[in-house]
């Protein structure tokens, strides 16, 4: 008992601490991959420690959501970094399923698009509306994914369905899997702000989904809600990497092994950040009344993957 | 003297929730006068199921009485009305046969009626009450029609005796009996495409009755629909919860799309509403199909999320309609385009609407995500039966629910964020005043009752299993996890609210008390809002309702069918210099145009060839007179 | 998708080493310690043009593409000034843009600097007198270092901005 706690703690630490390394890989990455050296790896770790030296500016039109929700998106995160199987490939909190997890970032998003709506300015009215429309949207792939993966693993609890696809690893190894890694790596896209959905990096305020709400944005407050999105991001990559992927991970407790499943999941990690740095690099951003097709289409892959699970059992 | 009825009612409310607990904890009693109702006397039981309704019934009366207490605007007309209103609606779910139910639901619907007009004669209250009237007289017309054909069949109009007697009957008979019942009590729910009354109405009606009304009265349409389709009429073939999943599938997409797009804010939570009664008939349907296949632990599960459902939403629906009513009495208008800003001068009104608001959009760790859990899990495990095409509309049925979950959480945000945040948009908006404290107590009330349920369902989930458990006949009972995590039968999930909550609250907490410390969040200054360094920063540059609204109109262009009207005014000596612009943007009903009016014009053409025979001679009468005597003479 | 993979990894990286010496023109001696410790590794940038050619704004572009590369160091462009911890304004500063200026200025959160880039922003450039301008970003706010040029070229502006934030030595006037 006393060990799982622990285990949990440790979770929080290193998603906590390795999302920025995460996001600081991936944009030297997609730098590199244009030609040019690009920002240290270690940078958003520089970024973070120089917002927290900063004041904060409060626009006189919010209120206490608008105070609140940084830290109510980095709850979330870090709940989340509680409940995702990061290393283990058994349960280490019990209560967790997927239909949590996704309830959970739903929870973030409210907050964020209140905070956005909170400071009077059409910029976060903007992208307040754009986000809970893409999220939306993308919630059936979201469930419909899920539903293939608990009924090949016959639980939608989290640590369940790994504990299973890593006792039988053929059982992964079917279309069905595949199809659902294609939808949940759209909605990753979607859910994570990144390309082709919304550009992470725009100045174009008209063409900002997630920025246009963090805008407000400065100091503390910043630091706490880039840090949420990294960590959004890194557990995203996780959740996919350890549910389609879940090769490598050890079954006991104890320093070694835990020290043998960060490095896997290191491994798991650098490879989808790779791949994410391709697709950003490669694919152009997508008209914003376009990103509803994108997302249609995702939700053809998961039904697809639903169908293929009935079919190949 | 109204301020004493209210009290009174208030009392009635509470005593009626403690006796509505007894019954759900399994007390049962019946009560039987002769003679005071026509055709069988009035008869009363009390069991489970009733007694949960009952519950429901006394708790929102409580706190919509307390709410009328303290003096919104127009709570004092009307008064003997709402007490018969409330009065009925405890009787219904005690009924237990036909006249003594009919009566009371007669009651109910007139009552609401009196109450929906309220003494007003204005072209929109007047269409509201005559929509309303007609649907519910016409779910009304079903309701009696079923209930005499299964009395004549049975020869009884009690319902243990339908119960008992439901395997004898025929086929025919049932599937008759099922679709008139199913009919009225759909209307009543207010189901898709019978919804068309329930957007007049209830916006119409005076906010604590609007909160009766969407919080309860529309939950006794899924009462009326658990008892056909579990008790009444014996074994329910699969095709009966097909129809009834796929109407709450439909309700639910349906009445969320209708709810975005709207800024009338007392309409757009009556469009919740129907969204949440297609969320419970997800439930009930899947529950009915579960049963067919004999899966015993399924069925349980999914009629206790569906039960689960119908408590959380008459407790934050009741929230969100009293909040609303706070709000338009503060403001002056139920139009969401002329608020904001409201936090600031009704902090105790906001703070209980964004409970509302997180608990309807289903959020952890509140109780309307404990619902849509249960609801996920149950359907999550289609697996188990064995036909393709349940199979399949089960999992459109999972998709549909996670399509609404997140359009709700969009509207909330709409709901919450247009009418409390920012700056007020209108004059009224920027002289609100607070609600009075009898409101503000029923609002505080009912938010710790969402924040309980929400916290708390390693309790309620039990005593719902007991109630549910006596409908579907089951026998074993069932493990529901321990005290602190909820667990689904067959170890499919586990869940813990409590946890999360804890995990959440420390989540919050240690950033900020580290922060503090480090002196780093003490560094702020106040400024206005960033606006690309222009002048003026006024209400006028905030996002609007209806362009908040304005993806998903494009996303759902072929549901919403909007049309775009766009008026310029511009100075007689050129066409350059606009000096108006008016623009709107309406999305128009499917269901009026294609469904009702259609509907209503060839009735209007069958009326007037039958006008014909209408032709004021009185020989032309005793001539039919005699065809007829003649007709029964010969066929006897 | 593949030929442009190929294309980046043929290409290899382009980025020059940036330049040793600048020209940046401090004004006063706010640059120095407390300045330098917080900006030394991430530098965030809201550019303000206040009226200028654009001449000045073309080689700012430049800074954010493979030659010149300014994110090596930790500078990054943002689009808010909440956002910012240094505004790089160019242009003379026209009357229709002063109050806007003012209003990004008090907008940033402190600490923050400015930086006016070109000969128009250091006192009106060629546009000095003119009935339309108030003359140079340090009439309107706080001016902490010029990089000076009509316009500057993006290698004297890199140099200049790492001078900045004490990463390459400047000229330094007290």
């Amino acid at each position: 008992m006393t060990a799982d706690v622990v285990l949990a703690l440790l979770q929080v630490v290193v998603v906590t601490a390795g999302a920025p390394l995460l996001v600081g890989a991936l944009r030297t990455l997609k730098a590199r991959l244009v030609g040019r050296r690009g920002p240290r790896v270690l940078q958003p770790y520089s970024d973070l420690v120089k917002l927290l030296r900063k004041e904060a500016v409060v626009s006189t039109t919010t209120s206490w959501i608008f105070r609140l929700t940084p830290y109510v998106l980095f709850s979330t995160m870090v709940v989340a970094a509680l409940i995702v199987p990061l290393v283990l490939a058994r349960p280490v909190l019990d209560f967790a399923g997927l239909v949590l997890l996704m309830y959970l970032f739903v929870l973030g998003t409210f907050f964020l698009a209140l905070a956005g709506l909170d400071a009077g300015s059409a910029f976060g009215g903007m992208g307040a509306s754009r986000e809970v429309a893409v999220a939306a949207l993308a919630e059936p792939t979201v469930m419909v994914a899920i539903l293939a993966l608990a009924l090949q693993a016959g639980t939608s609890n989290l640590g369940g369905i790994v504990e299973r696809f890593a006792r039988e690893p053929l059982l992964a190894a079917n279309p069905g899997h595949l199809l659902a890694f294609s939808a949940l790596f759209i909605v990753m896209l979607a859910e994570t702000g990144r390309m082709p959905v919304d550009n992470p990096a725009t100045h174009l305020e008209l063409t900002m989904i997630h920025e246009a709400m963090v805008l407000e944005y400065s100091g503390h407050y910043l630091a706490l809600v880039e840090w949420a999105s990294a960590m959004k991001l890194f557990l995203f990559m996780t959740l996919l990497a350890n549910l389609f992927l879940p090769w490598g991970m050890p079954t006991a407790a104890g320093p070694l092994t835990i020290l043998l499943g960060l490095v896997v999941l290191a491994v798991k990690l650098a490879v989808l950040t790779a791949g994410l740095a391709v697709v950003e690099t490669t694919v152009a951003k997508l008209r914003l009344f376009r990103v509803p097709e994108l997302l249609a289409g995702s939700f053809a892959l998961a039904l697809l993957s639903v169908l293929s699970v009935f079919l190949l059992r | 003297m109204s301020v004493l009825l209210y009290f009174v009612a208030t009392l009635a409310g509470v005593a009626g929730a403690g006796v509505g607990v007894a019954g759900l904890l399994g007390t049962a009693w019946t009560v039987r006068v002769e003679g005071l109702v026509p055709l069988g006397g009035l008869e009363l039981t009390l069991d489970p199921l009733a007694g949960l309704f009952l519950a429901l019934v006394g708790v929102s009366t409580a706190a919509a009485s307390l709410y009328a207490l303290g003096g919104a605007g127009g709570a004092h007309r009307n008064v003997g009305a709402y007490l018969a209103f409330v009065g009925a609606l405890g009787v219904v779910p005690l009924a237990a046969n036909a006249m003594t139910f009919l009566i009371a639901w007669e009651i109910m619907s007139v009552a609401s009626w009196i109450l929906v007009l309220d003494g007003r004669s204005d072209r929109e209250t007047r269409r509201a009450a005559w929509v309303y009237a007609v649907m519910t007289h016409a779910g009304l017309a079903c309701l009696l029609a079923g209930m005499l054909l299964l009395g004549a069949h049975t020869g009884s109009l009690r319902f243990v005796d339908w119960q008992a007697a439901a395997p004898a009957l025929a086929p025919a008979v049932r599937h008759t009996a099922w679709l008139l019942l199913a009919l009225g009590f759909a209307g009543k729910a207010g189901v898709i495409p019978l919804h068309v009354w329930l957007p007049l109405a209830h916006p119409a009606a005076p906010s604590h009755v609007s909160a009766l009304m969407s919080g309860v009265m529309i939950k006794l349409g899924v009462y009326g629909l658990l008892r056909v389709g579990f008790e009444w009429l014996g074994e329910a073939p699969a095709a009966w919860g097909v129809v009834i999943l796929l109407a709450g599938a439909v309700s639910a997409v349906v009445g969320i799309l209708y709810a975005l797009v709207d800024h009338d804010l007392k309409r757009l939570l009556a469009f919740s509403s129907i969204e949440n009664i297609g969320i419970i008939l997800i439930g009930v349907g899947g529950a009915m199909i579960f049963r067919h296949a004999d899966l015993e632990a399924l069925t349980l599960l999914a009629l206790v999320a569906a039960l689960y459902h119908v408590v959380n939403h008459a407790m934050f629906k009741a929230l969100l309609f009293l909040g609303a009513g706070a709000v338009v009495h503060g403001v002056g208008t139920r139009n969401m385009e002329a608020m904001g800003g409201l936090i600031k001068r009704m902090p105790w009104t906001a703070g209980c609407f964004l409970l509302g608001a997180m608990a309807i959009a289903g959020l952890p760790p509140l109780n309307g995500f404990v619902s849509e859990w249960l609801t996920f899990q149950a359907l999550l495990q289609n697996l188990r039966l064995a036909e393709p095409a349940l199979n399949l509309v089960l999992i459109l049925a999972t998709a549909a629910l996670a399509l609404t979950a997140g359009l709700g959480a969009a509207c909330f945000v709409k709901a919450f964020g247009i009418t409390f945040l920012a700056l007020p948009r209108s004059e009224a908006a920027a002289h609100a005043h607070e609600a009075t404290p009898a409101m503000r107590v029923s609002l505080v009330g009912l938010a710790v009752a969402c924040v309980l349920l929400g916290l708390g369902p390693t309790l309620v989930v039990p005593a719902l299993g007991r109630v549910a458990g006596p409908v579907i006949g089951a026998a074993a009972p069932v493990a529901w996890g321990g005290v602190v995590i909820l667990g689904v039968p067959d170890h499919f999930a586990r869940m813990s609210t409590l946890a999360i909550a804890a995990a959440l609250a420390i989540g919050l907490v240690v950033p900020f008390v580290v922060l503090a410390r480090a002196g780093v969040s003490r560094r702020r200054r106040l400024y206005e809002t960033w606006g690309c360094g222009r002048m003026l920063q006024t209400a006028r540059m905030e996002y609007t309702a209806t362009a908040f609204a304005d993806p998903f109109k494009r996303v759902f262009r072929f549901f919403y069918r909007p049309e775009k009207r766009l008026e310029l005014d511009v100075h007689p000596e050129s066409r350059f210099f606009v000096q108006r612009i008016a623009y709107t943007n309406p999305a128009s009903s499917i269901f009026e145009e294609w469904l009702y009016r259609p509907l209503l014009s060839a009735l209007r053409a069958i009326i007037d060839r039958v006008q014909r025979l209408q032709s004021g001679s009185a020989t032309a009468y005793l001539a039919y007179i005699f065809v007829v005597l003649l007709a029964l003479l010969v066929l006897r | 998708m593949i030929s442009q993979i190929r294309l980046a990894l043929r290409a290899g990286i382009v980025t020059e080493p940036a330049a040793a010496d600048s020209e940046l023109e401090p004004l006063g001696r706010r640059l120095e310690g407390e300045i330098q410790r917080l900006f030394g590794r991430s530098l965030h940038i809201r550019q303000v043009d206040a009226g200028s050619c654009n001449g000045c704004e073309l080689e700012i572009s430049g800074l954010t593409g493979p030659h010149y590369d300014l994110e090596r160091f930790g500078l990054h462009f943002v689009a808010s000034p909440r956002h910012a911890d240094c505004l790089l304004v160019t242009g003379p500063v026209t009357r229709n843009m002063a109050e806007a200026l003012r209003r990004t200025w008090a907008a940033t959160p402190d600490p923050k600097i400015v930086i006016a880039a070109g000969d128009c922003a250091r006192d009106g450039g060629i546009f000095a007198g003119s009935y339309a301008v108030v003359g140079g970003v340090g009439a309107v706010v706080p001016v902490d270092a010029i990089i000076a040029g009509c316009p500057p070229s993006p290698r004297a502006l890199l140099a200049g901005l790492l001078a900045a934030i004490g990463r390459r030595t400047g000229s330094v006037a007290p």
